[in-house]
């Protein structure tokens, strides 16, 4: 036999938990709206890009010979979105991956759909600061266009959160998607499941290394 | 009351259980034990056997990278594994291949064909058509300290330090060989999954140098030097490994 008081702590309960669910439903709604503003906002912000000044940025461009990163200097106009900046040095970097005398060739003219950054839980930044987590969003072009081998993905992995870091000091985590979806592998051997911590980059221990090829 | 006739009943049933595990409760028939034997002992009892784990990576729907001249690499890696087997079962070193055939074999399997056999050192053979010469990978893992249970997804970690030793190995008979190596860490399925001393070895071309001449990756005469070089290596890593 179920009491009255019970009968009206469940009922109160379930209406606590409708209450709820339409809440996080309405969170969850509101957050995808601003995620989709900013998605909209990010090419003009790319855009206005040409009307500011050049700063120096620094890029580490891969060497699939000798499997090294070697550190470039170069200025270049900057937007003033951190994620259209972000977005913009990736892309430069993309573009000395073009270039004909290029030791690690990818010919794609646009490999990053977006970049955006997340905070990383306390407790989970193995660099003990408060660091952000860039999420780097591929386009499917550019793993085509990816030379497949350990070697050749890795360095693209290593270019790019070394790069990030440089330029963006607070980046201590990476995580790659591509078109905006997890995938397994970059083309076929680099992890891209896991989430890779920034200063992983110097560990391409022949040539000249990254973190000494200032 | 009928939770308060279930609560008593577990009551009456852990008190119970407590009794049997006291010095108090009567001694009942039990089977034989199984004497306890510290695993240093058991291990002393038959001799380890060296064995090496050769994983020639892709296979089936998983083609991996496409050649210059368009072969496959898995077909390539399975052409150098089944060579390297053949190499060391010459030099008197016993050798389990994950596959002998093109056929798809997910990560996971190859982890725990790798694991089941308890290998003294495997590696994944991998082909790639840009760069020079021989990659030698590593996981990329931070080493930590053997422990009795390693988390699946980091198992390598507990052989981190062993597997550069055998990375150093490899590397040390490839550079006698001149072939030119170079050496890293990365994030590769399976190899973090794997509790054995792991090195993937990846084959790129060999670019002409001041020292070598250029060769495709197909090339059988380089596929051999580089075999030979990976077998010497291996060699001296069972007398180490036995003086361990």
């Amino acid at each position: 036999m179920i009491s009255r008081a019970q009968k009206y702590l469940f009922f109160a309960m379930l209406l606590v938990c409708v209450g709820m669910a339409a809440f996080l439903i309405r969170l969850r709604n509101r957050a995808q709206d601003r995620l989709q503003a900013q998605g909209r906002s990010a090419p003009a912000d790319i855009a206005d890009t040409a009307r500011s000044a050049p700063k120096p940025v620094t890029l580490y461009v891969p060497n699939d010979l000798d499997d090294s990163l070697t550190a470039v200097e170069k200025s270049i106009p900057l937007p003033e979105d951190r994620n259209a900046q972000a977005r913009v040095i990736l892309e430069t970097l993309i573009e000395a991956y073009r270039t004909p005398d290029s030791r690690h060739p990818i010919n794609v003219a646009s490999g990053i759909a977006d970049v955006y950054f997340l905070p990383v839980p306390s407790g989970k930044d193995a660099t003990g600061g408060n660091g952000q987590m860039a999420v780097i969003d591929f386009s499917g072009a550019l793993t085509q266009a990816q030379p497949s081998g350990i070697e050749p993905e890795t360095l693209t992995l290593l270019s790019m959160m070394a790069t990030l870091h440089a330029n963006l000091p607070a980046v201590t985590q990476v995580h790659f998607l591509v078109d905006g979806q997890p995938r397994e592998t970059l083309a076929g051997h680099a992890d891209l499941t896991r989430t890779y911590l920034a200063s992983e980059s110097p560990q391409v221990q022949s040539g000249t290394p990254a973190g000494a090829a200032q | 009351m009928r939770w308060i006739e279930t609560a008593f009943a577990l009551g009456i049933a852990a008190a119970a259980g407590i009794l049997q595990q006291s010095p108090l409760a009567p001694q009942l028939p039990q089977a034989p034990a199984v004497p306890s034997v510290p695993a240093p002992l058991m291990q002393s009892a038959q001799p380890p056997r060296f064995l090496v784990v050769v994983d020639a990576a892709h296979g089936g729907n998983d083609t991996g990278a496409r050649m210059g001249d368009g072969v496959l690499e898995k077909d390539l890696t399975l052409g150098i594994a089944g060579r390297l087997r053949s190499t060391l079962h010459a030099r008197g070193i016993d050798v389990v291949v994950t596959r002998t055939g093109d056929v798809n074999l997910p990560p996971l399997n190859r982890a725990e064909a790798a694991n089941h056999a308890q290998g003294a050192a495997c590696l994944v053979i991998h082909a790639t058509a840009t760069g020079s010469g021989v990659h030698l990978f590593t996981s990329s893992l931070a080493a930590t300290g053997n422990t009795r249970f390693l988390p699946w997804q980091t198992a390598q970690s507990a052989y981190v330090t062993q597997s550069l030793k055998l990375e150093s190995e490899i590397d040390s008979a490839l550079a006698h060989a001149e072939i030119p190596v170079s050496l890293g860490r990365a994030s590769v399925q399976p190899m973090d999954s794997v509790a054995c001393p792991e090195v993937a070895v990846e084959m790129a071309p060999l670019v002409a140098g001041h020292v070598t001449g250029g060769k495709p990756v197909t090339d059988p005469s380089y596929q051999k030097q580089v075999v030979d070089a990976v077998a010497a290596a291996l060699e001296q890593w069972r007398s180490d490994w036995r003086q361990e």
